[in-house]
């Protein structure tokens, strides 16, 4: 069937070409703050904190190692607030505005939700590399059952399938619902399995590792203020891709919200060829 | 008696697809409607719908009176539904089945044997696994649980498809009774036969929408069954 | 509500009763996962004494995700979970009904492989009380857990292999206390057995609450 489109449906089109970007002049400021920041760390974490007493130039993958995993907590804590959210927006049935009201609301949380997740999981990620980079450095080998380590691997674990639940095909309000359930499940977890990993461990373990990293060591000076600024850099940084993140995610809804009017027309006019 | 089921532009998504596309539907209470249409017309969406099981958006959806777009779940217990599937456990035997039927609705021994007679499902058939069952027969227990429901609004989806005369016959007579007990009745139907839907009203469904008709009055007369 | 619940789980234990799937498939792949193990560790008596209470766990744990698999593929088939939804049961009824079935077989599942640590393994029990209260806190606690993640994935998509994936990470304490606990029963280690059965207990007050608060959202809607 060869017709022009209708005036609504190009304006669409036209509307989310336009959103086809997702940057704004705030995040382009961020965005550039973000990457002269971590210009500013390589430099202070390469070059002008000094090496460590025992460690060496391996302590500089503590710059790395302990901000990201700063971040990937924060990215999980965000998560289960906004699931929370999307539980609480959702509680019961409600029409009318109120219940359109509540209804956007928890997409936005639920989209809070995601990005924070994907973020928790990629920082997640790269606090096991570079912890077991680290590793093998100072203690020879690239994992120990350390509490620590184990406690976080199964952490990831746990957000991976948490990824790939919210990617399953569904109905949208549903699928908010349920991994708004897992995400509250897996937080309610992580005290058990942290507790429980870390008994296990002091019980079994003859010495316990005093090297470990980012441990409880005193740092001063130099060591200290590089550590705190990577932690702020590193949080600018996943500021920012979290903000990318979720207007993606914005995107994707409305790409379906206006396909979704072009779906009801074809729908439609199969009615009109079958009469 | 008020409107059973007043949908107005009801729109239902299944995976992005819009199963409903708008449907506008105004049933009475203890009316008989039938379904008609293509495949993929939405019918069995409809009465998904209907039953409180999709989410729906739209001006207005109402059944029995409850508003599906903010209390769906309030309207469950009151409808019975049979789908393209018979919602039955394949590894229970009949008589089990049929018992956990009745105690979920909390049905007493009566109504029980009431469905087991009309449905002849007595005998030897009740100690038979639903698997080892043929279509048309895990049909009669369907039925028969749907029976054991007494629900207010029966939404039925090709409720002849697989079953033979004596058993359609038994269908066709349970829902009349239906009806006259002040049930309303949905079915949708690929049925040629005019005698068996000559007593519903025909509603026409195409591209997710109801066919505007003429009104058609509740006098049985000729109604386009083609 | 306890009618409800007991409805349920009645019906599912009919259902096991009539087709005997937990008895005939999970309980003999629970002993040959026992079997294997033996293979992979060269049948070597000492390590695979010392190693007993994990294995039991690890082979459960195997059985769980199988079982709470099978709980909801009888509810998905031909629309079932609806039809419980349209009589009107409750959401926790539905859950709770079907955990403590599933409970209840793997209380199965748990006696065979315990007879399999017994005749495979050759271990000799030092604490059968210990072996008793840890066993059925883990098993209900694997149950609970398996219900939830099998209510969040039923009548999706490939749920078959994204299940253990979810359950196995949240599954992993029970795993650890279950086999520090059995250890101790079994006297390959002094730890504090009865400590860790107090976390398992932990696990499992904690797993009931958060099933009261989930199961709403998660079988209300489809």
């Amino acid at each position: 069937m060869i017709e022009t489109p209708e005036p609504d449906l190009r304006e669409q089109a036209q509307r989310a070409g336009s959103l086809s970007m997702t940057g704004s002049v705030a995040t382009r400021v961020l965005g550039v703050v973000a990457i002269a920041a971590v210009g500013v760390m390589a430099l202070l974490a390469l070059w002008i904190s000094p090496a460590d007493a025992v460690q060496g130039d391996a302590v500089r993958l503590m710059y790395v190692h302990v901000p990201s995993i700063w971040v990937a907590y924060g990215g999980f804590v965000l998560t289960a607030f906004a699931s929370a959210r999307v539980l609480w927006r959702t509680r019961s049935g409600v029409g009318g505005t109120y219940g359109v009201i509540a209804d956007r609301q928890a997409r936005r949380w639920d989209r809070v939700a995601g990005a924070a997740a994907e973020l928790g999981v990629l920082f997640t990620a790269l606090t096991l590399v570079t912890g077991s980079l680290w590793g093998k450095v100072t203690w020879g080998t690239y994992w120990q059952w350390d509490a620590r380590l184990t406690t976080t691997v199964l952490l990831f674990v746990t957000y991976l399938g948490y990824l790939a639940l919210r990617r399953l095909p569904a109905e949208s309000r549903a699928r908010a619902r349920r991994s708004a359930v897992m995400a509250l499940i897996a937080v309610v977890n992580l005290p058990i399995v942290h507790y429980s990993v870390d008994w296990w461990r002091t019980l079994h373990q003859e010495a316990s590792l005093n090297l470990e990293p980012g441990g409880d060591r005193n740092i001063t000076g130099e060591m200290y203020w590089t550590l705190l600024y990577s932690w702020a850099t590193f949080t600018v940084v996943a500021l920012w891709i979290g903000i990318h993140r979720y207007r993606v995610l914005r995107l994707e809804e409305l790409a379906e919200e206006a396909s979704l009017e072009e779906l009801l027309a074809q729908r439609r006019d199969e009615q009109a060829a079958g009469r | 008696m008020g409107a059973a089921v007043a949908f107005e532009g009801v729109v239902a998504l299944l995976d992005r697809f819009p199963a409903l596309a708008g449907a506008d539907l105004s049933v009475q209470a203890g009316e008989m409607v039938c379904l008609r249409g293509p495949n993929g017309a939405g019918k069995s969406t409809l009465l998904r719908a209907c039953a409180g099981l999709v989410p729906v958006r739209g001006e207005r959806a109402e059944v029995l009176g409850f508003d599906l777009k903010a209390q769906r779940r309030s309207v469950r217990p009151h409808v019975g539904l049979l789908g393209h599937r018979s919602p039955l456990y394949g590894d229970l035997r009949v008589d089990d089945q049929l018992r956990h039927c009745a105690d979920v609705h909390r049905a007493g021994v009566p109504e029980v044997s009431a469905a087991i007679e009309r449905f002849a499902l007595g005998g030897r058939l009740g100690e038979v696994a639903i698997r080892r069952l043929s279509e048309g027969q895990q049909r009669r227990v369907a039925l028969a649980c749907l029976t054991i429901a007494r629900p207010r609004l029966w939404l039925l989806d090709e409720p002849h498809a697989g079953l033979d005369t004596v058993s359609r016959d038994a269908l066709d007579e349970l829902l009349a009774d239906a009806v006259e007990a002040g049930a309303t009745v949905m079915f949708a139907t690929h049925e040629t036969d005019r005698s068996r839907v000559a007593a519903a009203r025909q509603v026409m469904l195409a591209g997710g929408r109801v066919e505007p008709t003429a009104p058609v009055s509740q006098t049985n007369g000729p109604t386009d069954v083609a | 509500m306890w009618r409800e619940i007991w409805l349920v789980c009645r019906k599912d234990m009919i259902i096991e009763w009539r087709a005997r799937v937990t008895l005939v498939q999970i309980v003999p792949t629970v002993l040959l996962v026992l079997v294997v193990f033996a293979f992979a560790l060269d049948a070597n008596p000492s390590l695979l004494g010392a190693g007993a209470g994990g294995l039991f766990w690890v082979a459960v744990l195997f059985g769980a995700v199988l079982g709470a698999k099978r709980s909801f593929d009888i509810e998905a088939e031909g629309g079932n979970l609806d039809a419980l939804r349209l009589g009107g049961l409750v959401p926790a009824a539905i859950l709770w009904g079907k955990a403590a079935a599933l409970a209840l077989q793997l209380v199965l599942v748990g006696v065979f492989a315990a007879a399999g640590l017994l005749v495979l393994y050759s271990v000799t029990v030092h604490d059968w009380l210990l072996i008793v209260v840890a066993g059925l806190c883990g098993m209900a606690a694997f149950a609970i857990c398996g219900t939830l993640y099998g209510a969040m994935t039923v009548g999706l998509r490939s749920a078959d292999t994204l299940l253990p994936l979810l359950l196995i990470p949240v599954a992993a304490p029970v795993l650890l206390a279950g086999t520090r606990a059995f250890d101790v029963a079994l006297g390959t280690s002094a730890d504090q057995g009865w400590s860790w059965t107090a976390l398992l207990a932990v696990v499992l007050v904690t797993y009931v609450a958060v099933g009261w608060a989930a199961a709403g959202p998660l079988l209300e809607d489809a």
